[in-house]
């Protein structure tokens, strides 16, 4: 990956386009393409000279699921393809067919999310680096209902932390968020790996994986 | 609705002469079922004022419509068409609410004037077209004679027995002006409901991020620490805000059903759920937008409804649309007792399926499981995400 990632960003909303590209540019990114609407998005993410893609889930022509479509179209086209989903709202249904479009690099977010400019570019980069940001909405969601295998066997401790991971959060900061060292936090990450029968792999694989599970796909 | 269109049937075989004059001897022997009705009605009616007469007309009245109902099938074969039984649905309630419900009910006084009918004319009708057949050398006239005759006692029943256009136009309109008004008290209910939801939610939230900004506009001079803090909250208002908006629009119309239809949209809902809901079946194509919307809000009032009372450990949501008719059925396995008159939701539902001519039936016996079923007629038009003809404001 070049120093600077090179990114597609498809946004409608002129207003929010600009500073969209106005935050990524000044957080170490370049926006090579901006397009507001699906058709010249199709086009944008065929371009094998970007590195991911921001992507508005309502736009043009149709404003239904058109940029969640083009980030599922183009994952199957380009495999690990990185893609940040932006919406006004959260569904699970796209949450998983998300994250069902290909291991990793990939994002879901609300577009209020976006205030938080830190977290907001750390998800990219996260999204860039091959992991897996999913809103806490949709971690909520899937937090409120009745686990089953092999979930059951995560303490509650356990589970809190893979809730943050399913966030996209460093261990570092789930650390920081559950008042923990970072050490403890490696530890119930370990034996989540252990308890979901993960393979050894690489750590990022590993993390996706448990998200994955996490959300029974 | 008691007064829906009649179902188009599968045209069965037109009964033969043989099967004419079977019936014709059943309606001979109806003589005595029918003159012991109608002397117990006349009389119970006399008799009413010294309650004995209320048991009689109780009595007079299942029998009378027993037979008139097989009259209708007989007719209905003869003619090619299809009567159902016209009378209205039995209230709820004691013999008095019941007594009460039958002698409004204009069909149980058609069918008086019917037996007059069926025990004089009409019984000499039936009772020649057995006769002719039974009288071996009449056989020729039977052969020639029974059709005509049969079909021609058919045209008088189905006339007194069922409603002809004019009044079934006029019960039509009645039904409509029902559900319109419930339809538009319901809308009306609606917009005082988003109306609340607005100023007590996001507008109190707004204010307070306008008043966090001044104070900050202040700040900024002395103690530009505070003024960041204080810029910090305002930026936590506004998501709240941007939450409360979120949560409004999903009550108004939910995106999601709007990006993929009513079986998109229910499997959607179901993973929102916190017990695992099974949706089985999709649609060919979608219904129009306002039967979509109010099904969707239907199955999610009944899986709220489960989720809160039912105690239950699975729910499932069957689609299917045939012969012009969408069906939705939502069941769980939870603890059953569940009564559709209870909730002001469930009520809601009900109107606003009404509405389309929609109704909803449930079957919750105690020990479960609850079973809602909620048919409406509809056209589905080709399956494709229903393009907006107007970009919205919002920003996707």
């Amino acid at each position: 990956m070049r120093p600077e990632p090179r990114l597609v960003l498809a946004e409608d909303n002129a207003l929010l386009r600009a500073g969209l590209t106005q935050l990524l540019a000044g957080s170490g990114f370049v926006v090579a393409r901006e397009v507001d609407n699906a058709v010249e998005l199709d086009a944008a993410l065929l371009d094998p000279e970007v590195d991911g893609a921001v992507l508005d889930v309502r736009m043009p022509p149709t404003f239904t699921d058109e940029g969640l479509r083009a980030a599922i179209a183009v994952r199957a086209q380009r495999p690990g393809f990185p893609v940040l989903v932006l919406s006004q709202y959260v569904e699970q249904l796209y949450a998983r067919e998300l994250l069902a479009s290909g291991e990793g690099a990939v994002g879901y977010l609300l577009k209020d999310r976006v205030s938080d400019v830190r977290q907001f570019v750390d998800g990219v980069r996260r999204v860039l680096d091959g992991g897996t940001v999913l809103d806490p909405e949709v971690v909520a969601t899937v937090m409120a209902r009745r686990r089953d295998e092999p979930l059951e066997r995560l303490t509650p401790r356990e589970r809190e932390v893979l809730a943050l991971m399913a966030e996209g959060k460093s261990n570092a900061s789930i650390g920081a968020s559950l008042h923990v060292t970072e050490k403890a936090v490696a530890k119930h990450i370990n034996s989540i790996f252990a308890k979901l029968d993960l393979p050894v792999d690489l750590e990022v694989n590993r993390r996706v994986q448990a998200v994955l599970a996490y959300l029974r796909l | 609705m008691s007064d829906t269109q009649p179902v188009p049937t599968q045209e069965p075989a037109p009964p033969g002469r043989l099967q004419l004059t079977g019936y014709a001897a059943e309606q001979v022997l109806w003589l005595v079922p029918l003159v012991i009705g109608l002397v117990l009605f006349v009389v119970g009616g006399l008799l009413v004022v010294v309650w004995v007469g209320v048991v009689f007309v109780v009595a007079a009245v299942p029998l009378i419509r027993v037979v008139a109902n097989r009259q209708r099938q007989f007719a209905g074969r003869v003619l090619g068409v299809d009567l159902p039984p016209p009378y209205r649905p039995a209230p709820e309630g004691g013999p008095l609410v019941q007594l009460r419900s039958v002698l409004a009910d204009p069909m149980t006084w058609r069918d008086l004037v019917w037996i007059l009918w069926a025990i004089t004319v009409g019984w000499v009708i039936s009772l020649l077209v057995v006769v002719l057949l039974l009288a071996v050398a009449t056989g020729f006239f039977w052969w020639f004679g029974a059709p005509p005759l049969m079909a021609m006692r058919s045209q008088v029943d189905r006339l007194l027995l069922t409603y002809g256009s004019t009044e079934t136009l006029e019960r039509r309109v009645a039904a409509l002006t029902r559900s319109r008004a419930e339809a538009v008290d319901h809308s009306a209910a609606e917009l005082r409901r988003l109306e609340r939801d607005l100023h007590d939610g996001t507008q109190a939230r707004l204010v307070a991020v306008s008043m966090s900004l001044g104070m900050a506009e202040e700040q900024f001079e002395r103690d530009p620490e505070a003024a960041r803090r204080t810029v910090t909250e305002a930026r936590a208002a506004t998501s709240a805000a941007i939450a409360d908006l979120r949560s409004v629009v999903r009550g108004i119309h939910p995106p999601v059903l709007a990006d993929r239809g009513l079986d998109g949209a229910i499997r959607a809902l179901a993973l929102d759920m916190a017990v695992p809901v099974e949706v089985v079946g999709d649609l060919s194509g979608r219904p129009p937008a306002p039967i979509e919307s109010a099904v969707y809000f239907a199955v999610a009032e009944c899986l709220a409804n489960a989720a809160k009372h039912s105690g239950h450990q699975q729910a499932w949501v069957e689609l299917a649309h045939r012969d012009g008719l969408l069906r939705v059925v939502v069941g769980d396995d939870g603890r059953g007792g569940a009564d559709a008159e209870a909730g002001t939701g469930m009520r809601g539902v009900m109107r606003r399926l009404a509405a389309f001519d929609g109704t909803m039936a449930v079957s919750s016996p105690d020990g479960g499981p609850t079973i809602v079923t909620l048919e409406v007629p509809c056209v589905l038009s080709p399956a494709s995400s229903s393009p907006r003809t107007t970009p919205s404001s919002e920003p996707g």
